[in-house]
């Protein structure tokens, strides 16, 4: 053994230890002033940033949807309310295997083939985080096998949804329409008009009728529970809290009572009425026939039912009171009646002497009246009551088209009547102007004459010759129809009304809308053409009746309803308002290819004349239990 | 009886006061932390104080085991060690992916555990044979030593074990007097092979550094853990939101927050002033370890106290990097505050050795 080199070694060694030790030393510093670094980055300088993050995370703002506001007829009967009920429900992001997984449920409660193919069809319509429904109105059984599975099938859950419930069915569908699943669309509504976030609890969403156009006070103000949750989202207390605001109730001017007799009376028939308070414009029934059932939307629709409702050549899906435009026909005699006599082109005295045609001058062409020789010596009272087509060929021709658009226009023809539901039609009153417009043509004479008898360009709604006919009864008040009276304050309880609106004020001679209103009583007396009608009332009747043609007949040949195919009969047209001393009820039936407005139009106007003036129903017309008011 | 207890006091003189206080400090704050992170659940902390127990018994124990003694240890532990790992890799059983556990029958652990003392034990051992006389072909020798168990952890795989054991290894070289051209070589070295070892890593090694750069590509899965306790640690602020108040801890939003996430728990409840306090005392304890090591009259005493030292550091750098966003997610708890009586139990011995160097100079220099 060498002892002096290991020995100097060992000095070396030494001396060189704790230089290393040194080293280590600042390295250890140099680790730990990273460390604090950092830490001081994390604590002190992004404090605030950190700090926020923290409560995002512990507090959770967790939305309660408010009730729904109730819709309740004139004499408070529901038309629509709410229930709870548990649903199924299937988030697409947590689910690895759709198909398995709806194997899995089908194999515990039963699903059809109905409820699948609707839940494939929202499941299209909505984002993987969104929850859609896949079964509604669970069985308290099923709601318990579901909760026994639960923990296997990630993904699905059993929730319990408030829905809407229309008992009063289809008759009442195309008033009240439906609540519906949000959708896109209604999603990029409630954004621009910034309601997003009070949407945040709620599924649903009025979609037509009264549920869209009064969706703003039907809803209500989401609630907020301010939570405070762990990691796992399960809340652990609740630190604050904003109680949601029920959405408010309506009350309707509508009967629903008169509903059911209006649409009972309508028999097989298809067609719309609407029946007005001339003096509010309140609605006092509104029937478009064939109505749906709105039950079907509130959970989203399968797309079967949703084809053949849409595809029926019934169209249950349009509402003909608002959106059915037809040749407004001889109903418009009693308004072109009062234009000639208030334009100065007639006097209540003056008749003339009906062929049974009429012709422009220098033309060999026949405006053939509907009587065949014609109805003889014709005044404008027996104008009316007879519906004398010659009478207003000459009138039109005399009073030209723009006059006769002018003073129509006042009555509301050729405009949105501003009734408190989306989706009404203006119609159409033809004018010189308006065909430059649209057709770029000129107006040609023959064109005034047919327009003379409702007949031609001339489109009308019924609700639009139901206002028309209010103001011929109010003495001249165009008042906008309503279906909504009032509305109540969830909290306060108070009914608030919702005063009607109206519109203008047409100045009409006394003298001369009383000629016209007598001759719509005439209309509804012995000899009139809706006599039959009138026949028995204990009160008494203006009205008028009218057709409008569906297919066009050749000239010189005869309209023969019985040879016709049902479907091209013409649209038989009633109009009329009782009593008429004080008046307080307007009706404006169509029935499609009901034939003549004597026929099948004016019996029913009758129907819901009685049920609401005396309150007889149709004599056949099952008496159904009143729903007990509110 | 009067005998007994002089009997103990002698045998307690072994202990190093001012390591037993620093210790005897961060086991204190540990238990308060675990039972903040627990929600005061009387199993945890019950647990944790046998934990404390049989640790703290463990290293009164090996303090009073002379250094000489200790360093005969090392060889047949280092052997003992290595032919487990080798057992590993041809019985072992695969969790999570990677073949790191031995199933002995009544218990399965994991052999690297042993490693963490034995190669330094052993390397220590090695240059004390050869002190005096130390040349390159010793420090070949104590570098294959090294490699060994390295690349048979590495190929388990445990990259993160295989990097801490391979750090102690590589202190020992470092304090033995490792020259510093072979060290800035080899880091050159290194450096320049870190794209073909990007190549060789695994997929979830090569995620967990994705996530690391930008936990917010991942915040449902790997990045979660960090991002939750980069937001405990920051929202605790300067002086923290005291004692069971923090809202990331007590609402579950901490993961894993009793062991490897413990400090996020404590930077949330103690803020930054806290954090201070703790990175002080284990440089203290580092601190003292170095003065130990400079003062240790054998070198397997010196190397042994540095290399401990450094390494327990070394440990509170990759935990706290890890848990405040700096360092990939690795499992390493944080040395005498982690719940956990595998990792408690060899932490302190490691102090235990590190007091026997301390107390038993006398001795090995008569």
């Amino acid at each position: 053994m060498k002892f002096a080199t290991p020995l100097k070694n060992l000095d070396r060694e030494l001396a060189r230890f704790h230089g290393r030790l040194k080293v280590g030393a600042v390295f250890v510093a140099l680790l730990a002033t990273v460390l604090l670094a950092r830490a001081f980055y994390l604590q002190i300088m992004q404090h605030e940033l950190y700090i926020q993050r923290a409560e995002s995370n512990r507090i959770s703002l967790v939305p309660t949807a408010p009730n729904r506001g109730l819709i309740l007829d004139r004499s408070g009967r529901i038309l629509a309310e709410n229930y709870s009920a548990y649903t199924l429900e299937l988030t697409r992001a947590q689910i690895d295997d759709l198909e398995a997984t709806l194997a899995e449920v089908g194999k515990l409660i039963e699903i059809t083939p109905g409820q699948l193919r609707r839940f494939r069809r929202l499941l299209a319509e909505s984002h993987e985080f969104e929850t859609v429904p896949l079964k509604s109105k669970l069985t308290d059984e099923e709601v318990a096998i579901l909760a026994a599975n639960r923990y296997r099938l990630p993904g699905v859950d059993v929730k319990a949804r408030l829905f809407r419930n229309y008992q009063a069915g289809p008759g009442m569908a195309h008033v009240l329409g439906f609540i519906g699943r949000i959708n896109d669309r209604d999603l990029k509504r409630l954004r621009e008009s910034r309601r997003e976030q009070n949407y945040r609890g709620s599924v649903h969403i009025g979609k037509t009728g009264l549920e869209q156009s009064y969706e703003a006070l039907l809803h209500g103000r989401t609630g907020f529970d301010q939570m405070e949750t762990d990691a796992s989202g399960r809340a652990v207390r609740m630190l604050s809290r904003i109680p949601p605001v029920p959405g408010k109730d309506l009350r309707l001017h509508l009967d629903a009572e008169l509903q059911a007799v209006a649409e009972y009376a309508f028999g097989d028939y298809l067609g719309g009425l609407v029946a007005l308070d001339p003096n509010t414009g309140g609605v006092l029934a509104l029937v478009s026939k064939p109505g749906f059932d709105p039950n079907l939307f509130v959970d989203g629709i399968d797309p079967e039912t949703w084809k053949s409702l849409n595809e029926s050549p019934d169209r249950p899906m349009v509402n003909r009171v608002l959106r059915g435009i037809y040749p407004p026909g001889s109903t418009i005699k009693p308004l072109m009646a009062l234009a000639g006599l208030e334009l100065g082109l007639r006097k209540p005295g003056d008749s003339i002497v009906d062929p049974g045609y009429f012709s422009l001058p220098n033309s060999s062409h026949q405006f053939r009246d509907w009587k065949r020789g014609g109805h003889g010596v014709v005044d404008l009272q027996r104008s009316i009551s007879q519906s004398c087509d010659t009478y207003y060929y000459r009138l039109a021709v005399d009073m030209g088209i723009d006059r006769m658009h002018d003073y129509l226009a006042q009555f509301g023809l050729g405009e949105k009547t501003g009734i408190d539901l989306e989706g009404e039609s203006s119609g159409l009153l033809p004018s010189r102007d308006w065909k430059q417009r649209r057709w770029n043509k000129p107006w040609y004479p023959g064109e005034t004459v047919i327009a003379g008898i409702g007949q031609g360009y001339h489109l009308t709604t019924p609700l639009q010759l139901a206002v028309a006919t209010a103001m011929l009864a109010n003495g001249g008040k165009r008042v906008e129809p309503r279906l909504v009276q009032a509305v109540r304050d969830p909290l306060s309880h108070a009914w608030q009304p919702l005063p009607g609106g109206a519109r203008n004020q047409v100045a009409i001679n006394p003298a001369h809308l009383s000629v016209v209103r007598e001759g719509m009583m005439d209309v509804m007396r012995p000899g009139g053409t809706a006599a039959a009608s009138a026949a028995g009332a204990p009160y008494t009747i203006a009205g008028k009746t009218g057709t409008a043609q569906v297919v066009g007949i050749k000239q010189g040949a005869r309209y023969e309803a019985s040879r016709l195919a049902r479907e091209h009969r013409d649209h038989a047209l009633f109009i009329a308002y009782a009593p008429t001393d004080n008046p307080t009820i307007v009706v404006a039936v169509m029935v499609e290819n009901g034939g003549s407005g004597s026929g099948t139009a004016a019996p029913i106007a009758r129907a819901v004349f009685d049920y609401y003036l005396t309150g007889k129903r149709p004599g056949n017309m099952k008496l159904e239990a009143d729903d007990a008011a509110d | 009886m009067p005998r007994t207890s002089h009997w103990i006091l002698r045998r307690l003189s072994h202990l190093d006061g001012i390591l037993l206080v620093l210790v005897m400090v961060l086991l204190g704050i540990s238990l308060a932390v675990v039972a903040s992170a627990s929600g005061q659940s009387p199993a945890r902390i019950t647990g944790h104080l046998i934990n404390i127990g049989l640790a703290l018994g463990v290293m009164v124990v090996i303090a009073n085991v002379p250094p000489h003694l200790l360093s005969k240890v090392g060889p047949p532990l280092y052997v003992a060690g290595v032919v487990l790992l080798i057992g590993v890799a041809l019985f072992g059983e695969i969790r999570n992916g990677s073949r790191r556990w031995l199933n002995l029958g009544f218990m399965a652990f994991q052999p690297s555990e042993l490693l963490k003392l034995a190669l330094p034990l052993m390397l220590a051992w090695y240059f004390q044979r050869n002190e005096g006389l130390l040349r390159a072909k010793h420090f070949l020798a104590g570098s294959a030593l090294l490699l060994v168990p390295f690349l048979l952890i590495l190929r388990q795989p445990d990259l993160g074990t295989a990097l801490m054991i391979g750090a102690s290894g590589f202190y020992l070289l470092f304090f033995a007097g490792l020259p510093w051209k072979v060290i800035l070589g080899g880091g050159i070295l290194g450096a320049a092979s870190l794209p073909v070892m990007w190549g060789l890593m695994h997929d979830y090694q090569q995620r967990r550094v994705l996530t690391l750069l930008d936990p917010s590509s991942d915040p449902l899965g790997a990045g979660y853990h960090i991002i939750q306790s980069t937001i405990a640690i920051g929202s605790g602020g300067l002086f923290g939101k005291g004692w069971t108040q923090g809202t990331q801890n007590q609402l579950d939003f901490i993961p894993e927050r009793t062991t490897d996430f413990v400090f996020a728990v404590f930077g949330e409840e103690f803020g930054y002033v806290g954090a201070i306090f703790l990175v002080g005392l284990y440089l203290a304890i580092v601190a003292r370890g170095l003065v130990i090591a400079a003062r240790a009259p054998t070198l397997f005493g010196r190397l042994m106290a540095a290399t401990l030292s450094l390494n327990l550091f070394t440990y509170v750098f990759v935990n706290m990097g890890m848990v405040s966003g700096i360092l990939p997610v690795v499992g390493v708890p944080l040395p005498l505050m982690s719940y956990g009586g595998t990792a408690l139990i060899t932490l302190l011995l490691g102090m235990g050795i590190l007091m026997s160097v301390a107390t038993h100079r006398q001795l090995n220099k008569s």
